[in-house]
């Protein structure tokens, strides 16, 4: 389905009779993919255990209630159940949650949400466990849910801590500065859900000495273990994640609540537990795309250069903060997009309602911007009469401007030379009105599309993210590298979701050390912790790390040869498995150079620190930043509102490729994630109470809803702090394609499109 | 059942997971199986029955699975009428040979779904779930289809598509639906649907248009707006006096238009004023559906007509 026409991508050497792809820049096959093939890959919910039993977990059929009282002796007396726990029997501290412990394990006096959970059952029988968890009795006085994000302002607190979680007013420039055009607008961007193709599931095993291990699909296991150990009341050392399978992650992508409960059973049983969540419960219990609210004005001068933003941007953090703080940070931050905006002035709340939870999902904040001030763009080129494209290219930043939080952009931002790429591309060709020239219509093969109805439309989206924690987060990781026997081995507790990480290990350790045979360890807590997997952090802070540590095993291999023959080991290198000198005059193996012996070298990676925001929203907050233009061409059925997105055109600052087919498969994993977000992915909820929690309602794109997604233009300008110059490359497809399809809508139908995903109704247009 | 020992040694305290399974080959077995077990439930395709089961949303006590059932899987023609089984897949009647006959409910049945959902789901189970997105019941209502019902004791009786899913006439106890009769008509008919998405997903509106050249007749049905599929017979009267029968079925654009109109206002009714004369108009999103409703049906009659 997809062509792709990249002008700087290294071709792939094609199957054959040559030898296998090793080192960096080539495509290495994934580590696992074999695996999954084959059925064979271990995912959590394939695990098991002699003897275990089953849990299951009783959620809050409310939004908002008071819980007047939990009676689980039904429940307890039923045959084959084993331990009901309830708040009551937290040994710990009875709240966790990642940015700020404000939520409890188990609802004890009030639920905030619709899903959250109040008792957990550990059966013989998962039916056992589930009728179990039915029959505990909750006696509830339901409460006015708070649904609207503006209301939450002036409405009862929610919850001890108020429901105001962060808020940030920036100010940047002058405040009485006015452009002589100025365009207006609000934005309403829905409720995406990170949907991982395989919901949550875990096995915990009590251990002798009173500890835990948990088998979870973790994404952050140090951080798992340390919020499962302060709820246990364990120290830490006797809590051991062991991260299993991921069957995908675009996210934090488990519910922590259910790996607490999870252990809690065990511990109280002592037996392995086992919890598998059904579709709703994982739908219900994870983190979401914060839902946004977005007003803006744009002042520019008559050549549609930016004189000044003014944004006021709320985001609904639903019953608890999680990450919103640092969602509201990239939204605030990134408010104006990769554009020169000399004054602004940008206003962000991030407020708690009885809404389902809101967190960190791939492109957090930024996807909501990008889809407001690009509308704001259109709105604006609209107005002057100028081309999209151009007025775009006019307000362009480049390395050197500043942000809107008065932070010098460093790394390379070729943000012009991105978006000429997509705009020079040619445009794909109308179909011809033949029956052999198969036109797929908006509306699907069997859809009920007409070409008379349908209309054309091309749109542009430029987009930025930052790349790793920001506003200070320590981000550091640990990697060992170790060589025995001509096999090299890599310790890092850095988690594969599918992001290719582990094939990035051995494709380091590879080019390093000139080692083909490379394992990567599976991940444990037992290791130095690496942080969580996302915002494209293990390419930068885990390679960084296994690089150093790939390194120092390097010296100590080729210290005694240089040594020996009187030459610095920089003048020695490595190549298939033999040690040459520069001039040649020195050859030996590898494996003559280790002479049995075993070597190991742990090193760390630490990117250079950031600070906070401070009460302007001003400072250095972001380590590094990357950038995407995305030309989008749709067919929209002006009659049915349907949409059919034809092609997405991508050119991305990539820093370095590392890996062409897996970072090809990044991107267009992201643009369809956001074609998504564009049309389908929206988790609706009626007061406060989730509608349709299964995949039948909650409608993620298929192949037919994919378009055609042509890369290109891949720009390697390598980002001189990042380790090999490279730069995350999945979350800013996903930021930047909604905002370039809802363009293209607007440019084919002349309607506002303000608001995500699109409706069909707002792709209608009526005869007037 | 009860509790029952695994192979595993693992108790099942779950007074309801050792499931009784029948698996008749012929509609007669399959009622006295029935009827023996009045708490069982008839399985066919199991896309919507098997999803409720493993949702936990639905314990049957057991079931009768219909798919060893020749005698339904096929179809066969009767005095200008082609007698449907009700164990026809979707992917069944999606093929060429089929659309032949009843060009609609191959529309239909081909729109109904991934292929996974379509090699599965068969017509009748699409009848007795009666789902108001069923894509084959606006089509059935509009060739006015009739369901044979087998009953126990090899009785069969016979009731129109309509009276089974307005609920006039209900299944009794036992019974099971063996066969769906439709008219060959020998003309253009057309289904089209509108999901909101290029994918498959359930329909928003849909419509089915079937002509009948014998009578000079234009039939018409709406499905996914309200519970059951919607007929607008005023309509179908009306454009079908306009239709040049004669000369190669032609019709004026304007009238294709009207048709549109005239077919969604039957269906979604302007909002009847209140007592003190104030009206509260449709919200934009019924308003929406309306629009969707008209086009739908001046596209179905025009591709029938053309």
């Amino acid at each position: 389905m997809t062509n792709q026409t990249a002008t700087v991508t290294p071709a792939a050497p094609e199957a054959g009779p040559e030898p296998l792809p090793h080192g960096l820049g080539v495509s290495l096959p994934a580590t696992e993919d074999r695996a999954k093939t084959e059925g064979t890959f271990p995912y959590a919910a394939d695990l098991w255990a002699e003897g275990l039993l089953w849990a299951a977990v009783l959620r809050s059929p409310h939004a908002h209630a008071r819980i007047v009282s939990i009676d689980t002796s039904h429940a307890r007396e039923m045959p084959g159940v084993r331990a009901v726990i309830t708040h009551e029997d937290v040994p710990g501290t009875p709240m966790h949650g990642r940015g700020r412990a404000d939520r409890p394990v188990f609802a004890s006096d009030v639920v905030r949400h619709h899903g959250e959970p109040i008792a957990a059952v550990a059966a013989d029988h998962p039916d056992t466990a589930r009728m179990a968890a039915a029959a505990v009795i909750v006696e509830y006085e339901v409460l006015e849910p708070v649904t609207d994000p503006e209301h939450a302002f002036e409405a009862e607190p929610l919850h001890p801590d108020g429901n105001l979680i962060r808020h940030i007013p920036l100010r940047h420039g002058d405040p009485d500065a006015v452009g002589e055009v100025v365009v207006e607008g609000l934005y309403r961007i829905g409720r995406q859900d990170p949907a991982p193709i395989g919901a949550e599931a875990g096995l915990a095993v009590p251990r002798p000495d009173g500890g835990v291990e948990l088998y979870i699909a973790s994404t952050d296991p140090h951080s798992d273990r340390d919020a499962a150990a302060a709820c246990y009341g364990l120290e830490p050392a006797r809590v051991k994640v062991v991260v299993t399978g991921v069957p995908g992650a675009t996210a934090d992508r488990e519910d922590q609540g259910f790996q607490l409960a999870l252990g809690l059973l065990a511990l109280a049983t002592g037996c392995p537990v086992k919890l598998t969540a059904t579709r709703e419960e994982s739908f219900l219990g994870h983190a979401h795309r914060h839902p946004t609210l977005l007003r803006y004005r744009h002042h520019a001068d008559a050549e549609g250069n930016l004189v000044k933003v003014e944004a006021q941007i709320l985001l609904d953090a639903g019953a608890y903060a999680d990450t919103s703080g640092e969602s509201l940070a990239a939204a605030v931050s990134f408010a104006c997009g990769p554009y020169v905006v000399p004054n602004a002035f940008i206003e962000g709340w991030a407020v708690r309602t009885n809404n389902p939870p809101s967190g960190h999902v791939r492109g957090e904040g930024a996807l909501q911007v990008c889809a407001a001030y690009e509308a704001q763009m259109d709105k604006l080129a609209k107005k002057l009469g100028v081309d999209p494209a151009e007025l775009r290219l006019r307000n362009v930043m480049a390395t050197g401007d500043v942000l809107p939080t008065g932070q010098t952009v460093t790394c390379p931002a070729p943000v012009a030379e991105l978006l000429e790429a997509v705009r020079d591309y040619p445009l794909p060709a109308l179909p011809k009105d033949t029956p052999e020239d198969e036109w797929l219509l908006p509306g699907g093969p069997e859809g009920a599309g007409e070409p008379g109805a349908v209309r054309r439309g091309v749109g542009y989206g430029l987009g930025m993210v930052h790349m790793l924690g920001a506003e200070g987060a320590d981000e550091v990781s640990t990697a060992t590298v170790k060589v025995h026997d001509g096999v090299a081995t890599v310790l890092c507790a850095a988690v594969e979701t599918g992001q290719g990480f582990t094939t990035l290990a051995r494709q380091i350790v590879q080019e390093t050390l000139g080692i083909d045979e490379v394992h990567v360890a599976p991940v444990d807590t037992d290791q130095p912790p690496a942080g969580p997997s996302c915002r494209g952090r293990h390419t930068w802070v885990s390679g960084g790390a296994v690089e150093r540590a790939a390194k120092m095993v390097r010296t100590q291999l080729l210290q005694p040869l240089a040594h020996k023959f009187g030459m610095s080991t920089e003048l020695l290198q490595i190549t298939d498995g033999k040690i040459t000198s520069y001039d040649g005059m020195l050859s030996t193996t590898v494996s003559e150079a280790m002479d049995g012996k075993e070597l190991w070298a742990t090193a760390q990676c630490r990117p250079h620190p950031t600070e906070p925001l401070d009460e302007h929203g001003q400072g250095d907050a972001f380590v590094g930043l990357a950038f995407c233009a995305v030309r989008a061409v749709v067919d929209v059925d002006i009659e049915l509102g349907s949409v059919r997105v034809v092609e997405l055109a991508l050119a991305q600052d990539v820093g370095r490729i590392l890996n062409p087919a897996q970072l090809r498969a990044r991107i267009e994993a992201g643009v369809t994630q956001g074609v998504g977000a564009a049309l389908t992915e929206n988790l609706r909820t009626n007061r406060g109470l989730v509608r349709h929690p299964d995949l039948t309602g909650y409608a993620l794109p298929t192949a037919l809803d994919a378009p055609d997604i042509r890369i290109v233009k891949l720009v390697e300008e390598r980002d001189v702090v990042a380790p090999f110059g490279a730069k995350a490359a999945s979350a800013v497809p996903v930021v930047t394609s909604p905002a370039a399809v809802a363009s293209a809508v607007r440019a084919a139908t002349g309607r506002p499109v303000n608001r995500l995903p699109i409706r069909p109704q707002a792709a209608v247009v009526t005869a007037q | 059942m009860g509790q029952r020992e695994g192979a595993t040694g693992l108790t099942t305290h779950a007074p309801q997971t050792a499931q009784a399974v029948t698996l008749p080959v012929s509609l007669d077995e399959a009622v006295a199986a029935l009827s023996a077990m009045p708490t069982a439930v008839p399985v066919a395709g199991g896309t919507d029955l098997m999803a409720a089961v493993n949702s936990g949303q639905l314990r049957p006590a057991a079931l009768v699975g219909l798919g060893r059932i020749t005698e339904i899987r096929g179809w066969q023609y009767q005095d200008g009428h082609a007698l449907l089984g009700a164990g026809l897949t979707h992917a069944r009647m999606g093929r060429p040979d089929f659309a032949a006959l009843i060009p609609a409910l191959a529309a239909a049945a081909r729109a109904a779904g991934p292929p996974q959902i379509r090699n599965a789901g068969t017509l009748g189970g699409n009848i007795a779930s009666a789902a108001p997105t069923g894509d084959a019941l606006p089509v059935l209502a509009a060739l006015e289809a009739t369901l044979i019902i087998a009953g126990p004791g090899g009785t069969r009786r016979e009731i129109p598509v309509s009276h089974l899913l307005a609920g006039v006439d209900m299944l009794r106890g036992g019974e099971l639906i063996g066969y769906v009769r439709v008219p060959l008509l020998h003309a253009p008919q057309v289904f089209l649907k509108a999901t909101g998405r290029t994918g498959p997903g359930r329909a928003l509106a849909s419509v089915a248009v079937v002509l009948d050249p014998a009578r000079r007749g234009v039939r018409c049905a709406v499905g996914a707006i309200a519970p059951m599929p919607l007929r607008p017979l005023d309509a179908e009267a009306w454009v079908a006096q306009l239709i040049d029968w004669d000369n190669n079925r032609a019709i004026v654009p304007e009238a294709l238009n009207a048709f549109g109109e005239y077919v969604a206002a039957a269906c979604i009714p302007d909002p009847v004023p209140a007592e003190d004369g104030t009206l509260t108009p449709l919200p934009p999103a019924v308003l929406h559906l309306r629009r969707t409703v008209a086009a739908l049906a001046r596209r179905a009659l025009g591709r029938a007509l053309s």
